[in-house]
């Protein structure tokens, strides 16, 4: 090695890092902890810097003895209770199936992804077609089948958040299938099969060997799941802006009301903070339980 | 035995068809209105295709709003591609570092971008609108192509693939005198090409997609990407131009599509990365 690549060689590795590091400095890094520092003011657009006053944690606080704020947290929470059971609750179903017992897997397995690539507004426009009170296919389908109550879904103020729901559960149904494709195809065919030898019948089968062994997919997919939930956004944004009242108000949305149409920016950032503790709370908790579950494989 | 098989097989076949159709629906919904007129679009049963389907809908949204949507997908276009471009290349000299050079700070730098990859958009969205602001770039698409140069998720994807590479070619490189930005352009990058199609591909969709910063960085009507301007056309127009709404919604679906049905096997694995490592 000459001497003047040698030179070279010791700042070679930071040539290759710099520009995806200054990119990295100047749109995350920066950002996050200037959103830190701005959490803990007053914040305003209008006033500008001068105006903001150091309040220490009160927009932490605030955010707890607000009910907006609650109430956007209730939301989201039963938006993960039912959505996420549902998704992986069918995606259980369909999997095993399209894993091995039937002919077109991999186009099916396209159509199911298809909704979980699509653009979110291009979703929300479709759906707000089918959600149509009067005329839209669902109240279409359910006033032919003789019902004469139906519900007003986005519009709805009891079904407004079950809408939301449910194009939820649509969108990330393929992705959840796909994982667990993934995982059924980590396990081997042998053990089905010495299964099937010793008399288990399919269902047996699904319940002692599939379920098992799918664990730790299984708990991947939860914890996916959580945190995308609490990022819902567009679907509420476009179909019911949160409304009506405050019947699908969530977390992520709720933020983006705060800091761009009141312009408590100060405030916002501080549950974007919260958001992303959170998640980093959920995280970290993930790490941990692999680790045990690679420990006891 | 064997004819019982295959008669479950085509069974079960037919039920996932069935499910999956169910699934694909809303689409099918979207396009087939998309060239109906207004007064066909809620006909029950919903008929797959009118007499008068004429692509008359797609010149109005396309040539005949303000702005049209012409400008839209030329936004768009601007922004995804120049973001992917950006991304691919810092993501591969980014990726082959972490993965093939020694350096201090390493395995410490690494680990930072691991944890921003879990920074959720909520939290920067503020601070960036600020930083924009600051920077001259809020209300440019420069706003939504600069953060979009680099991703870790990309660097980290890019690394992944690196790491596996053997080492025994970049020292042969090395023997033959060859620059380190040589052995990473002749000989490392060409071997890496999968990976790089997924981080393109990936790139191209979220960049496309993109609905949250084009929503807070924009706010010049001319310069709305494809998102931001049919959610504005859906305000606007709303129920008197749903067919319309359904032309602008495919507009935006289409070149997604195309990307999915020539690479969905890069897309499906790279979006489930994360699952298969366990």
């Amino acid at each position: 090695m000459t001497e003047k690549r040698r030179r070279w060689g010791k700042l070679t590795p930071y040539l290759f890092i710099a520009p995806n590091f200054i990119g990295f400095i100047i749109f995350i890094l920066i950002p996050v902890i200037y959103s830190l520092v701005v959490s803990f003011t007053d914040f305003n657009i209008f006033k500008g810097f001068g105006a903001a006053t150091f309040i220490g944690l009160r927009n932490y606080s605030n955010m707890f003895l607000d009910p907006g704020f609650l109430h956007s947290l209730k939301n989201n929470l039963m938006y993960a209770a039912v959505t996420i059971p549902s998704m992986m609750g069918l995606a259980l179903l369909i999997a095993p199936v399209l894993n091995k017992n039937v002919y077109f897997s991999k186009l099916l397995r396209a159509m199911f992804f298809l909704p979980y690539i699509t653009s979110i507004v291009a979703i929300a426009a479709i759906w707000k077609m089918i959600f149509n009170p009067s005329q839209g296919i669902l109240n279409q389908i359910l006033f032919s089948l003789g019902f004469q109550k139906v519900p007003g879904w986005i519009g709805d103020l009891k079904w407004a958040l079950p809408s939301i729901m449910i194009v939820g559960i649509w969108i990330g149904l393929g992705y959840n299938v796909v994982v667990y494709m993934s995982g059924l195809q980590g396990i081997s065919t042998e053990l089905y099969e010495s299964a099937r030898i010793d008399g288990a019948n399919g269902g047996q089968i699904f319940r002692y060997v599939t379920i098992p062994l799918l664990q730790s997919t299984t708990f991947f997919l939860l914890i996916t799941n959580v945190i995308n939930s609490f990022q819902v956004f567009g679907t509420v944004n476009i179909l019911t802006g949160g409304g009506p009242g405050n019947a699908t108000e969530v977390l992520a949305h709720y933020m983006y009301i705060n800091g761009f149409k009141f312009n408590k920016m100060g405030y916002a950032s501080a549950q974007g903070w919260f958001l992303l503790l959170l998640i980093f709370a959920i995280t970290l908790f993930q790490w941990r339980m692999q680790k045990k579950y690679e420990e006891t494989m | 035995m064997k004819t019982k098989l295959i008669i479950r097989k085509l069974i079960l076949s037919i039920i996932m068809l069935v499910l999956a159709l169910l699934v694909v629906y809303p689409f099918v919904l979207m396009f087939t209105s998309s060239f109906k007129p207004l007064n066909e679009i809620y006909q029950y049963p919903p008929k797959l295709w009118s007499e008068n389907a004429s692509l008359i809908n797609y010149k109005k949204v396309l040539f005949e709003q303000n702005p049209p949507f012409w400008k839209y997908v030329n936004n768009t276009m601007i922004v995804t591609l120049i973001s992917v471009a950006g991304t691919i290349i810092t993501a591969s000299l980014g990726g082959y570092a972490f993965a093939k050079m020694k350096f201090k700070g390493r395995d410490a730098l690494f680990l930072l971008y691991l944890a921003t990859m879990m920074v959720p958009f909520q939290a920067l969205m503020v601070p960036q609108f600020l930083l924009f602001k600051t920077l001259g770039i809020f209300n440019t698409l420069g706003a939504l192509i600069f953060p979009r140069l680099f991703t870790p998720l990309g660097t980290f994807l890019m690394r992944q693939y690196f790491t596996d590479i053997p080492n025994e070619i970049i020292e042969a490189g090395e023997i033959d005198g060859a620059s380190e930005f040589k052995i990473f352009r002749a000989l490392v990058f060409p071997l890496a090409k999968p990976a790089a199609a997924t981080v393109v591909i990936l790139n191209f969709v979220w960049r496309w997609n993109d609905y949250e910063a084009p929503l807070i960085f924009i706010s010049s009507k001319n310069l709305y990407t494809l998102t931001v301007g049919l959610t504005n056309f859906i305000d606007d127009a709303g129920m008197a131009a749903e067919n319309m709404v359904m032309s602008g919604a495919v507009i935006a679906t289409i070149p997604i599509l195309i990307i999915y049905i020539m690479g969905q096997k890069y897309i499906i694995e790279g979006m489930t990365a994360g699952s298969v490592k366990g």
